[in-house]
């Protein structure tokens, strides 16, 4: 009885060498004495790990010849690039807000794109660089946190998880993947962001923008954050800030979208058009302080001339 | 763009890192740690291809870690250093090599000697009583080279000199560089190892 269960079960070492007698053909020497043997020939029946390689010389620049549009922009594959995102710490969590345009070249391929990945209910990542790469490889990233809570009936760390990702990334340095991203959530310590890129750069840190406008985000962000903002304040400068982007950055805008991780998992706040912040402002929302975000409109009636008495400048409304 | 520097003294080893992580022209970081303690009485200061750096210092640190679980002592510097240097020189004929500078300072508590050695990405290592590493070494070598008259007193660089020399030396170096380069990183980290171990340093 043993035997037959032996014979035809699928996950027994026994079973690995028979697969690889198969694959190998019977003359192949898969000795039985493998059996139980962990010292490497379990790995080496079903083949070398290896990398999934285009048959070219040398594959990254392969794909940079056909796809750096910098350099030729006629070239045929054109990568979605341009976005701004942003992360921040403070006493009420992590606000998370992005952009949602796409562009391939000058041409806006999109407006409705989701940059924050939902990776678990306590866990978010942000989207810039290459978006198919952020989207596959944090998602994957998704799966792993998933079996690492089923493996240790505990929740992945925001550290450990970021970790992952960025050993992940760091195998492929050199092959042309290209990720900008932070890695936001609350763990037993707290509230934490990691800014994660396809260098191998990892970092942790308080308050992170990455992508073609983060440094316009950056411009309002460090002006206006503190550590014992309120909920409301934060939110308020998370659509601000992405506003500033959208609006001075030609492949940042469209919409804005909001989220805010606390202690019980992230929340969705809201999604905001940007020219609607711009001329409107975000609405009735809690710390919006009215009025549209836009600098003409916020001076508009206003002027620096300076007449003297009774005398009507020109340019005087 | 990471600056580094290291200078030897009687019986101890400073080494200085600037504490920015950048990616293009934006500071991403200005707080970040880029000075490793390998064991009670051993430093590495670590910069170059962002990625690799880190990886390649938390190899070492943990292999050093190793060694000392292994044999309950810990490698003397020059021992460390030679192994360092070699894992370098390998990996540099290997598909992906590790684009990374070092400085390793140690003090030997076998024969009281403080050693630094400069290692650079193609694994070429030579040990010397101060050195750095990027756009600082430009200023601040010829500036350590300076031989002072008089000697007693001087911030510039002396073998014998105290430990509140050796620092006033390296503010020296510092304030070169903020002075001449023209993007000059605002902090610096500085950890120095002498008889007693490794300690951070405020300056």
């Amino acid at each position: 009885m043993n035997s037959f269960l032996t014979r035809y079960s699928s996950t027994t070492p026994e079973a690995d060498i028979r697969k690889a007698k198969e694959l190998y053909g019977e003359d192949e020497d898969f000795s039985e004495v493998m059996w139980g043997s962990t010292g490497g020939f379990g790995n080496l029946a079903s083949g070398v790990p290896m990398f999934k390689l285009p048959s070219v010389q040398d594959p990254s620049s392969f794909l940079r010849m056909h796809t750096d549009d910098h350099a030729d922009p006629s070239c045929r594959i054109k990568i979605k690039h341009g976005t701004t995102t942003l992360a921040f710490r403070f006493q009420g969590g992590v606000i998370v807000a992005v952009d949602s345009r796409a562009t391939a070249g000058s041409y806006v391929a999109s407006g409705t794109v989701k940059k924050v990945i939902e990776i678990n209910p306590y866990l978010l990542g942000t989207m810039a660089g290459g978006a198919a790469d952020c989207q596959y490889w944090e998602t994957y990233l998704g799966i792993q946190c998933r079996l690492h809570e089923l493996r240790n009936r505990e929740r992945i760390s925001v550290a450990a998880a970021s970790k992952y990702l960025s050993n992940l990334v760091y195998s492929y340095k050199g092959m042309g993947l290209s990720m900008g991203t932070m890695i936001c959530g609350w763990d037993k310590t707290g509230p934490a962001i990691f800014y994660v890129d396809s260098d191998g750069t990892r970092l942790k840190g308080d308050l992170f923008s990455v992508g073609s406008g983060s440094t316009f985000a950056y411009g309002v962000l460090d002006q206006g954050y503190r550590w014992d903002l309120t909920d409301e304040e934060a939110q308020e400068l998370g659509r601000r800030s992405i506003y500033a982007a959208g609006h001075r950055d030609a492949f940042s805008g469209n919409t804005v979208n909001l989220y805010h991780v606390k202690q019980d998992g992230w929340k969705f706040i809201g999604n905001y058009d940007v020219s609607e912040l711009h001329y409107n402002g975000p609405g009735d929302v809690p710390g919006a302080t009215g009025g549209g975000y836009g600098y003409d409109i916020r001076v508009a009636g206003r002027t620096s001339t300076n007449a003297p008495e009774g005398e009507a400048g020109e340019g005087q409304a | 763009m990471d600056i580094s520097f290291a200078l030897t003294g009687k019986g101890y080893v400073i080494l200085a890192s600037d504490t920015t992580a950048a990616r293009s022209i934006v500071k991403m970081k200005v707080d970040e740690d880029k000075i490793k303690v390998l064991s009670p009485h051993l430093l590495m200061a670590y910069s170059g291809e962002p990625g690799d750096t880190v990886q390649f210092a938390e190899y070492i640190e943990r292999n050093i870690r190793l060694y000392q679980i292994r044999n309950t002592y810990a490698l003397r510097p020059p021992s460390a250093a030679s192994w360092i240097r070699r894992t370098l020189a390998d990996s540099l004929r290997s598909r992906k090599p590790y684009a990374v500078n070092l400085l390793i300072g140690g003090y030997d508590t076998s024969t009281h000697q403080p050693h630094l050695y400069w290692v650079d990405y193609l694994g070429t290592m030579s040990e010397v009583p101060f050195a750095a590493h990027g756009y600082g070494a430009y200023f601040a070598l010829s500036l350590l080279d300076r031989e002072d008259g008089l000697m007693s007193g001087s911030s510039y660089h002396d073998p014998e000199a105290p430990l509140e020399e050796g620092l006033k030396t390296l503010r020296r170096c510092l304030d070169e560089v903020a002075k001449r380069l023209v993007v000059t990183p605002e902090k610096y980290k500085v950890k120095v190892v002498d008889k007693d171990g490794v300690r951070e340093i405020e300056i």
